[in-house]
């Protein structure tokens, strides 16, 4: 089946799409937008998460067809263009919360959202927030750190 | 496989009745669980997107003061929206999964998967919720949760009808929701328990979760304490009628051992969470009155 959708504020059009299958398959294997990463495909991990309008989610638990007149905004669609980063991303980089990687996207763009209704997280609210994302690699300290420290670097720029 | 995607209500009951066999998606927290690890044989023929449906995504207070919660209301607007008239269903869907499932995941994808351990069960039965089926060819049925599931992972809907609502009157006193689990986040409920005190009526509403084949009330529980409990006097809960209603509680669940506990460990969990949840409830029904004196 065909679906239209808006990825990172592009129209889209997909073609075969199968019925079943998830946003997350049709971004990395249509699209070519391998950011969003697969590991669990059941919702446990968090590796996955975008926004489909404006509202994190694991790809791999919505239906592409799902997605059809709706906006999705990748790991991808977070950097202002021009190879600079969101300054999560550059948090992320200069915290140390990056080892294997594979987390990563999904932790910064769950991440994003929180700062973005939460301006300045508790602790508590921190670990909430990230509490659907897993990863093998940091234990966790680092990037509780980059959240904080991309918390103060947007409080201080708005 | 086919996917059909009514952008009505009407046109989601006739889809439903012309295709039975079509699957209702709507948080896909489950179904595409299934999907995504069922066999092709086990695919189902048809994916029913409920998405686009309105009418399910909003709420609306009934003109005697019930609250009807469409069936697509995610658990995040649960919490937020309602979380001050619904306090159990709204502890409950804290409880659920992470954020991005709770984005997601829907009170009636809950009840549609009936699964025993599901986590809105519990307090839509302690609440005396109301299940607002519906299907084109004979309109909307109403199915108190007490007689919505029927196995599991079964429920009584049959394969034309939707689910459109659930019908639950504000919280009239204090209501808890307790959950046992490994850590705070993503538990599948080792067991659970909802406790709705109605003060006016002097009746107390309870619901275990994941301790029998079905969500079900300790109702000897409930009629014990309905007649136990000093509610003109708001005295302090006497430790032996915790105790004796922890009992009942215990003894009205049918549990299993299977990998997250065994049996015994339900039964005494679901004492304390009794025990637990009732001090607090009641504790709040005091504190209650020296606000109004
Ligand atoms: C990582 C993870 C963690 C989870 N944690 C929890 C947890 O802590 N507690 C818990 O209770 N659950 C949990 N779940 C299960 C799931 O999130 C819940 O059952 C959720 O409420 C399902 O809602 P949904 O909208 O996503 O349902 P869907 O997956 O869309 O549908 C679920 C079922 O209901 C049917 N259905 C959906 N809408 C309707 C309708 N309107 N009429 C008739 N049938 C309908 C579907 O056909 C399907 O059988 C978890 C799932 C995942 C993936
Ligand atoms: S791949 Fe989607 S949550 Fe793990
Ligand atoms: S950095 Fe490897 S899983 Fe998180």
């Amino acid at each position: 089946m065909r679906v239209n959708l808006t990825v990172n504020g592009v129209e889209q059009t997909v073609d075969d799409v199968w019925e079943g299958e998830s946003l997350l398959y049709a971004l990395r294997e249509r699209l070519g937008l391998p950011g969003s990463k697969n590991a669990c495909e059941q919702g446990e991990c968090g590796s996955c998460t975008v926004y489909l309008d404006g509202v994190p989610v694991c790809a791999c638990l919505v239906a592409a067809g799902q997605a059809e007149g709706r906006e999705v905004r990748t790991v991808e669609g977070l950097a202002p263009g021009g190879g600079g980063l969101d300054p999560v991303q550059e948090a992320f980089v200069e915290a140390g919360a990056v080892q294997c990687g594979f987390c990563t996207p999904g932790l910064v763009v769950q991440s994003h959202d929180l700062i973005e209704r939460v301006p300045d997280p508790s602790d508590a609210e921190i670990r909430e927030a990230l509490a659907g994302n897993l990863c093998r690699c940091t234990g966790y300290e680092k990037i509780l750190d980059a959240v904080r420290l991309a918390a103060r670097r947007k409080a201080s720029t708005t | 496989m086919d996917f059909l995607r009514p952008l009505t209500w009407q046109d989601a009951l006739a889809a439903k009745a012309a295709r039975p066999g079509a699957v209702p998606i709507q948080g896909g927290t489950d179904v595409m669980v299934e999907i995504n690890f069922g066999s092709a044989a086990r695919r189902p023929e048809a994916l029913l997107d409920l998405n686009p449906v309105r009418e399910l995504a909003g709420h609306e207070e009934l003109p005697d003061g019930t609250l009807r919660v469409g069936a697509g209301v995610p658990y995040v607007r649960l919490i937020a929206e309602l979380g001050d008239r619904l306090p159990g269903l709204a502890q409950a869907s804290r409880t659920v999964g992470s954020p991005q499932i709770r984005n997601r995941g829907t009170a009636g994808g809950n009840l549609g998967a009936a699964s025993p351990a599901g986590d809105c069960h519990p307090p839509l039965l302690a609440c005396g919720a109301v299940v607002e089926a519906e299907s084109a060819a004979r309109g909307t049925r109403l199915i108190p949760a007490a007689d919505f599931y029927t196995g599991v992972k079964r429920n009584a809907l049959e394969p034309d009808e939707l689910i459109r609502a659930i019908r639950i009157a504000p919280a009239s006193g204090p209501q808890y929701f307790a959950k046992i689990g490994t850590r705070n986040a993503m538990v599948i409920a080792v067991c659970s328990f909802a406790i709705a005190l109605h003060p006016r009526e002097r009746r107390v509403g309870t619901g275990i979760g994941s301790a029998a084949p079905t969500p079900l009330r300790a109702t000897a529980a409930e009629e014990y304490l309905s007649t136990e409990l000093d509610w003109e006097g708001r005295g302090p809960l006497p430790d032996a009628v915790a105790r004796r209603f922890g009992e009942f509680v215990r003894e009205a669940a049918a549990p299993i051992d299977d990998v997250r506990g065994t049996a015994g460990y339900r039964r005494h969990a679901l004492a304390v969470l009794a025990r637990r949840t009732l001090t607090w409830a009641w504790n709040d029904h005091r504190a209650a009155r020296k606000e109004v004196s």
